[in-house]
C-alpha cells in the first residue's frame, strides 16, 4: 500500500516539472475554439493525443542558444509545456483541425453533427 | 444557471491543479536574483536573459504577434520591448461561451537592464516560433583579450 503511494507521488512530482500553457477556450454553435500560448515549440517538438475524452497537449521548447551560454536571469526555467482536458462526448475527436503559429496553438474541436443545435419542427397533428 | 459556477475546462480539480501549478511555478523564483524590472506573475512577454564571452542574448517569450509590430529600443543600457496584442475573442454572434481567458491581450512594455558593455550599433533581433531573441554584442573593448609577452 505504502509503496504504491510511493510510486504515485513520483509520478505527480515529475508531472509538476513541466510549464502550463496559457488557454483562451471559446464555444459556439459549430464548436470549441481552443488556444494555447506554447512560445518556442516548432511543430515537430509538439504533440497532441486524445485518450478517452482526455485532450493531452505536450510541447517541448527548442534551444536556440549559443552553446557557451550562460544563463543570467530567467523567468522561463523549464522547457517543456503540458495541459490536459477532459473533453466531453458531443465533440467529435476525430475531426480536431491543429495549427501552430508563432507559438500559438490553435485547436478547433467541432461538435458531432447529430450534437449541433437543431430546430424541432412542431407538428400539429 | 449555477452549474456554470464549475464549468471550467477539466473541471474544478483541474483548476486547483492549475492554480498550485503556477503557484509552484511563481515559488521557483525565490532566493533567485531577481531583476528590479521584473513584473509580478503574469508578464508578458516572460523574459529570459544570458551571456557569452561575446554577446548579451534575451529571449522574450512573446507568442502571436506580428513581428512588424514590435518596438526594440535600446536607450542608456536599457532594452525595451513593446507592442500590442489583440485578444484572440471571436466575434460573438449570441452564441458564444468563454470558459477560459488566460491568455495576454492588450499593450505591453518590458525593459531589461543591459551590461554596461553592451553595444548598442551591434544588435540582431530575430522572431521565431513565438519568441523574439535579441542579441547584443559586447563591445569590443570589452572583451577578454590575451596579452602576449614580448
Amino acid at each position: 500500500m505504502s509503496e504504491k503511494q510511493v510510486v504515485r507521488r513520483g509520478e505527480s512530482a515529475e508531472e509538476l516539472q513541466t510549464l502550463l500553457p496559457r488557454v483562451d477556450v471559446f464555444e459556439n454553435k459549430d464548436g470549441i475554439l481552443l488556444l494555447a500560448d506554447m512560445p518556442g515549440v516548432p511543430k515537430d517538438k509538439l504533440e497532441l493525443r486524445v485518450e478517452n475524452d482526455t485532450l493531452l497537449i505536450e510541447g517541448e521548447i527548442a534551444p536556440d542558444t549559443p552553446e557557451n551560454m550562460e544563463a543570467v536571469y530567467a523567468e522561463v526555467h523549464l522547457s517543456r509545456y503540458r495541459r490536459a482536458f477532459s473533453l466531453s462526448s458531443e465533440l467529435d475527436t476525430s475531426r480536431i483541425d491543429a495549427q501552430l503559429r508563432d507559438g500559438v496553438l490553435n485547436l478547433r474541436i467541432p461538435k458531432q453533427a447529430h450534437a449541433q443545435p437543431r430546430k424541432i419542427e412542431v407538428k400539429v397533428a | 444557471m449555477y452549474e456554470s459556477l464549475f464549468n471550467f475546462p477539466g473541471g474544478l480539480l483541474a483548476e486547483f491543479e492549475r492554480l498550485q501549478q503556477e503557484l509552484q511555478q511563481e515559488f521557483a523564483n525565490l532566493g533567485r536574483p531577481g531583476s528590479i524590472r521584473a513584473l509580478a506573475s503574469g508578464a508578458f512577454p516572460t523574459i529570459n536573459v544570458g551571456s557569452t564571452p561575446g554577446t548579451i542574448e534575451v529571449y522574450a517569450f512573446a507568442p502571436g504577434l506580428d513581428p512588424a509590430t514590435l518596438d526594440i529600443q535600446i536607450d542608456h543600457g536599457l532594452l525595451s520591448i513593446s507592442g500590442e496584442r489583440s485578444s484572440a475573442e471571436p466575434q460573438d454572434n449570441g452564441s458564444l461561451s468563454v470558459y477560459a481567458n488566460e491568455r495576454f491581450s492588450g499593450r505591453f512594455k518590458r525593459t531589461v537592464n543591459l551590461s554596461k558593455d553592451a553595444d548598442p550599433d551591434k544588435v540582431e533581433a530575430h522572431y521565431r516560433n513565438g519568441v523574439l531573441h535579441i542579441k547584443v554584442a559586447r563591445q569590443e573593448s570589452a572583451q577578454p583579450k590575451r596579452i602576449t609577452i614580448q
